[in-house]
């Protein structure tokens, strides 16, 4: 069988896995980042308990590997409390909890970047904490993230090919099964790499796009 | 009454003494310099009229609400005291405009139409009514401060309040920011002005505070403490800066 002849065998089933990746990575995305706020916010309150909490969420998650924390829920933690969950909605909770953790340490580093003087002027004015906070701090603090959460967003992209290991039928998990039919190795992944490559590629263009809106506006 | 009233006030950063018992009164429409070197607590001094530091111990009363009482609401009491700050802290996301309007509006002092009114106002007597819509970055340091300082008067305080407002200026553009201050004062503003500009203590100041060491080590009208000074540690510092 020819490249073409094995593309177009295959084509079809590697984009539904393709469009599995992307949807995972959307919906992870949107938890971490409602996650990593929540969790940034702990991290900078004044209240002891919400600081510990925040810091061994963080310290626990970039301390473990993604692959460990996928394993503990789908398997261990479904088999101790005795309840089943899909593979999607461990693979969605996994990497949400994965960036939401990476992501409140970009947002705090982001919140801290602003120079303090920012949140003096806007208290001394008599705005209180949550205005200064939102109209003064956070909008300067966004533009100083971007580029990190950029980062942020293509790594989560490509960790959702981890999540293959607990039969998540993303695109990497896709390619697995067809190789093990055929044994094109060479030609399948060589093939799927190219789709991530191309993915990201256009999801970084975008995303820079947007970057430059926000900054020039 | 006095509009500030300062009793006994310490305030420590941990081991660092740095205000040890200053008793300050002043009096409305009263422009008082506090001048000294760096490291004698003016700035925290000041900066405790309006809780940016909170004192150790000690009373501060503004415009007749006690700060140090903690039951009051300190936005309430901050909205009647202007700042302005020695590196200008305009918000850079803002326009000119944007940054007078944001605490006003926020508050729900002025609406956006009252707000832009008088933002324009100030605009005009600080003489940048023509930069209402550039971004702070491109304005100079002197057009920076002015802004600043129309921007606090934008809540309509009856203090004002001025940490080193020249310090960082190019030497050109210390006189347009001094004289948007000598015009403020001579419409009865109160104002307490930390400044290392002894021309502007002697020619707008009712009274000039030495401090050193976290103490007001002499104090008085201008002519007296600058050409009279009775205290060695006065004289010294004086002998060094003029």
């Amino acid at each position: 069988m020819s490249y073409g002849e094995l593309l177009h065998s295959c084509y079809q089933v590697l984009l539904t896995g393709l469009a599995l990746t992307m949807k995972m990575t959307a919906f992870s995305l949107i938890f971490a980042i409602i996650l990593g706020m929540i969790s940034c916010f702990f991290s900078i309150s004044r209240f002891r308990v919400l600081r510990a909490i925040s810091r061994i969420y963080v310290d626990v998650i970039r301390g473990t590997p993604l692959l460990i924390q996928a394993f503990f829920l789908y398997f261990g933690l479904t088999r101790a409390l005795n309840f089943r969950m899909d593979a999607n909605t461990a693979s969605i909770i996994a990497l949400s909890l994965n960036a939401g953790a990476y992501l409140s340490e970009i947002f705090r580093g982001g919140i801290n970047a602003v120079d303090k003087g920012q949140m003096e002027a806007a208290r001394s004015l008599g705005m209180p904490y949550g205005s200064a906070m939102g109209k003064v701090i956070l909008p300067q603090a966004i533009r100083i993230v971007i580029p990190s959460v950029v980062n942020q967003f293509i790594i989560t992209l490509k960790d959702t090919s981890i999540l293959s290991a607990i039969g998540m039928m993303e695109l990497t998990q896709q390619g697995k099964l067809i190789v093990a039919r055929n044994m094109r190795s060479f030609e399948i992944y060589g093939t799927i790499a190219i789709m991530y490559l191309i993915v990201i590629t256009i999801l970084s263009r975008i995303l820079k796009i947007v970057e430059k809106r926000l900054n020039n506006e | 009454m006095n509009k500030v009233h300062v009793e006994n006030l310490h305030k420590k950063f941990g081991e660092l003494h740095v205000l040890k018992g200053i008793d300050l009164d002043v009096e409305e429409s009263e422009v008082v310099c506090l001048i000294g070197p760096s490291g004698s607590g003016k700035s925290t001094l000041l900066r405790c009229l309006n809780l940016l530091e909170t004192p150790t111990s000690g009373t501060v009363i503004v415009d007749g609400t006690e700060l140090t009482n903690a039951k009051i609401d300190i936005n309430k009491v901050r909205e009647n005291i202007g700042m302005v700050f020695q590196q200008f802290n305009l918000f850079p996301h803002l326009t000119v405009l944007e940054n007078i309007m944001l605490a006003p509006v926020d508050r729900g002092k002025f609406t956006k139409e009252e707000a832009e009114k008088k933002a324009m106002e100030l605009l005009a007597s600080v003489g940048l009514s023509e930069k209402r819509d550039e971004y702070p970055k491109n304005l100079s340091g002197g057009q920076q401060q002015r802004v600043a300082i129309a921007r606090a008067l934008c809540m309509e305080p009856d203090i004002m309040l001025f940490d080193e407002p020249t310090s960082a200026l190019d030497p050109e553009m210390v006189g347009e920011v001094l004289n948007v201050m000598k015009k403020l004062a001579s419409e009865g503003m109160t104002m307490i002005v930390v400044t290392h500009e002894m021309g502007f203590a002697r020619e707008v100041c009712d009274r000039v505070l030495f401090m050193d060491g976290g103490v007001i080590v002499e104090q008085g009208p201008p002519q007296e403490v600058f050409l009279n000074p009775q205290e060695d540690r006065t004289k010294d510092f004086l002998n060094k800066v003029l």
